[in-house]
């Protein structure tokens, strides 16, 4: 027996099930997430949400015949001690519902592991490179199973945690876009969330009573982002008024933004270095590999100021927020991290707000201008790296004094 | 004193000595007729929590995120804390603050 926080019915078990599943095929009829004969790969981590997916889309399926073609997908971001072992959840999946597996890592996408990553920039704005990589590494892998829509386990709680960080960080654009089911429904990949409306706490217990398999450690990585704090928040906003979550993302469905902010929202165009979907010339993924590979881990974190950029050979767009752009609020966020160096550690957070596993918003991207495999050709610019890297001893002296000096004010530059 | 049967998921094992299972013996609490969840909860806390009680517990209750069924049944039905924990029932935390 359970009480349901969406509806605070009490119900036993078998009801539950019934109403949970009923409850997402709602969601996706409602929305009309799937077209019969489509592919439809199914972003999976071997935790609870991503396996509670797989489970009930293949139920789904089957019970409403949606004609799907099911597979599995998943990033291997190079963590050890904690995606190597939920990998093998995945894979014991893939036997349990019969669905083929695929496995993409960062490594053979972009020559990185998360955990080479984190030795080089360390723990500030390590889950800004993952949420960007693993972004497109998602629509990588399912261009190469032949996929043509994602989905996704992301659920009430995640979406509204979302949306509070947005407002946080008063990032508009991903602000108007994060509510979606359907995200990137014009391209050639669009992503859904069928779990948008599902309650975190019906997930868990969903995949308790059905004895589901599923993987539970925390990224090791974790404690540092700040999506700790909105998922704090959320909680106890969950306890004092369980349907609070729901009201969170209808609020954020009827957001309307004023008319004046659509005309600096950047059209996507493609990478000119890899092809892949982007608001910039050069995409956000090609911006921090650049910096990874070339010793500068600001790069495409913080702003880079038009002399910087320009001695390191950098293409005059690169590192710097475009307009109204998704990587203008990014920048600022960390720079105010940077000058609030003084401010006691709790309140620094991670860096991006980046949605989790996967990302949120824009469109897919087209595999036209890519290499034949649909893999970034980062190998020619990266080993086209002088070693501009590193900053000046008189850069490292004045970011010092910034430091001492305490917060201060952030005055936005226009571009 | 009052058997229980506690059960760990989610992560939460991780601060119980990495075990999921066991089988204690908690005394009622003082001028109380029965043993309450809260009162388990505080006991748990202090006696079996090798770490991070932040983690566990926050106030007088779990941490929000930590589901707590009693017998399979949602502790919300039964009064949260105020519920009855009685001789042989088995109480389970599942942890819901972790990646899906």
């Amino acid at each position: 027996m359970l009480n349901r926080p969406k509806t605070q019915e009490q119900v036993c078990r078998e009801c539950f099930f019934t109403a949970f599943e009923e409850e997402v095929h709602q969601t996706i009829v409602d929305n009309k997430l799937f077209k019969h004969g489509e592919r439809l790969a199914v972003a999976a981590s071997g935790g609870k949400d991503s396996t509670v997916l797989a489970h009930i889309m293949s139920t789904l399926n089957a019970r409403y015949n949606y004609g799907l073609d099911l597979f599995l997908l998943s990033i291997d971001e190079g963590i050890t001690g904690y995606r190597d072992d939920s990998l093998e959840t995945v894979k014991r999946n893939e036997q349990q519902y019969g669905i083929p597996l695929k496995v993409v890592s960062y490594k053979e996408l972009y020559g990185w592991t998360m955990d080479e990553i984190v030795s080089q920039i360390g723990t500030k704005n390590n889950c800004t490179f993952c949420g960007v990589f693993r972004r497109q590494a998602l629509d990588r892998g399912a261009v190469l199973m032949g996929a043509n829509k994602i989905a996704t386990g992301h659920n009430a709680d995640d979406v509204a945690e979302t949306v509070l960080l947005n407002i946080l960080r008063g990032d508009v654009p991903r602000l108007g876009r994060c509510a979606n089911i359907i995200t990137g429904e014009d391209s050639s990949l669009p992503r859904v969330k069928p779990f948008k409306y599902a309650y975190e706490k019906e997930i868990v217990l969903y995949a308790y009573y059905k004895k589901l398999d599923y993987f539970s450690t925390e990224c090791i990585y974790a404690p540092f982002a700040a999506r700790g704090f909105a998922r704090e928040f959320i909680k106890d906003l969950e306890a004092a008024r369980p349907l609070a979550i729901i009201d969170v993302i209808r609020s954020a469905e009827d957001f309307v933004f004023a008319a004046a902010s659509d005309e600096k929202l950047p059209q996507p165009r493609t990478c000119e270095r890899c092809g892949y979907i982007s608001s910039q010339p050069v995409c956000k993924a090609c911006v921090l590999l650049e910096g990874l590979n070339r010793g500068m881990p600001r790069l495409g974190v913080s702003r880079t100021r038009g002399r910087r950029g320009e001695k390191a050979g950098l293409h005059p767009d690169v590192g710097r927020g475009g307009g109204g752009g998704s990587s203008g609020p990014a920048e600022v966020a960390s720079e105010s991290a940077e000058a609030a160096s003084t401010m006691p550690a709790e309140r620094q957070g991670g860096g991006v707000a980046q949605a989790p596993a996967g990302g949120e918003g824009g469109a897919a991207p087209t595999t036209a201008g890519c290499a034949d495999d649909g893999l970034p050709r980062f190998e020619a610019w990266a080993s086209g790296a002088a070693g501009a890297g590193g900053q000046t001893a008189a850069e490292k002296v004045a970011r010092a004094a910034v430091r001492q000096r305490g917060p201060v004010e952030i005055v936005y530059e226009t571009t | 004193m009052v058997k229980v049967k506690i059960e760990f998921s989610g992560g939460l094992e991780l601060l119980f000595g990495n075990q999921k299972q066991h089988d204690v013996d908690v005394p009622v609490q003082e001028g109380k007729q029965e043993l309450t969840a809260g009162h388990l909860i505080a006991w748990t806390r202090d006696n079996m929590l090798r770490e991070r009680p932040e983690l566990f517990v926050k106030g007088h209750t779990v941490r929000p995120g930590i589901l707590v069924l009693i017998n399979e049944c949602d502790w919300e039905l039964s009064g949260a804390t105020e519920s009855t924990i009685s001789d042989g029932d088995v109480v389970v935390f599942i942890s819901t603050l972790h990646g899906g």
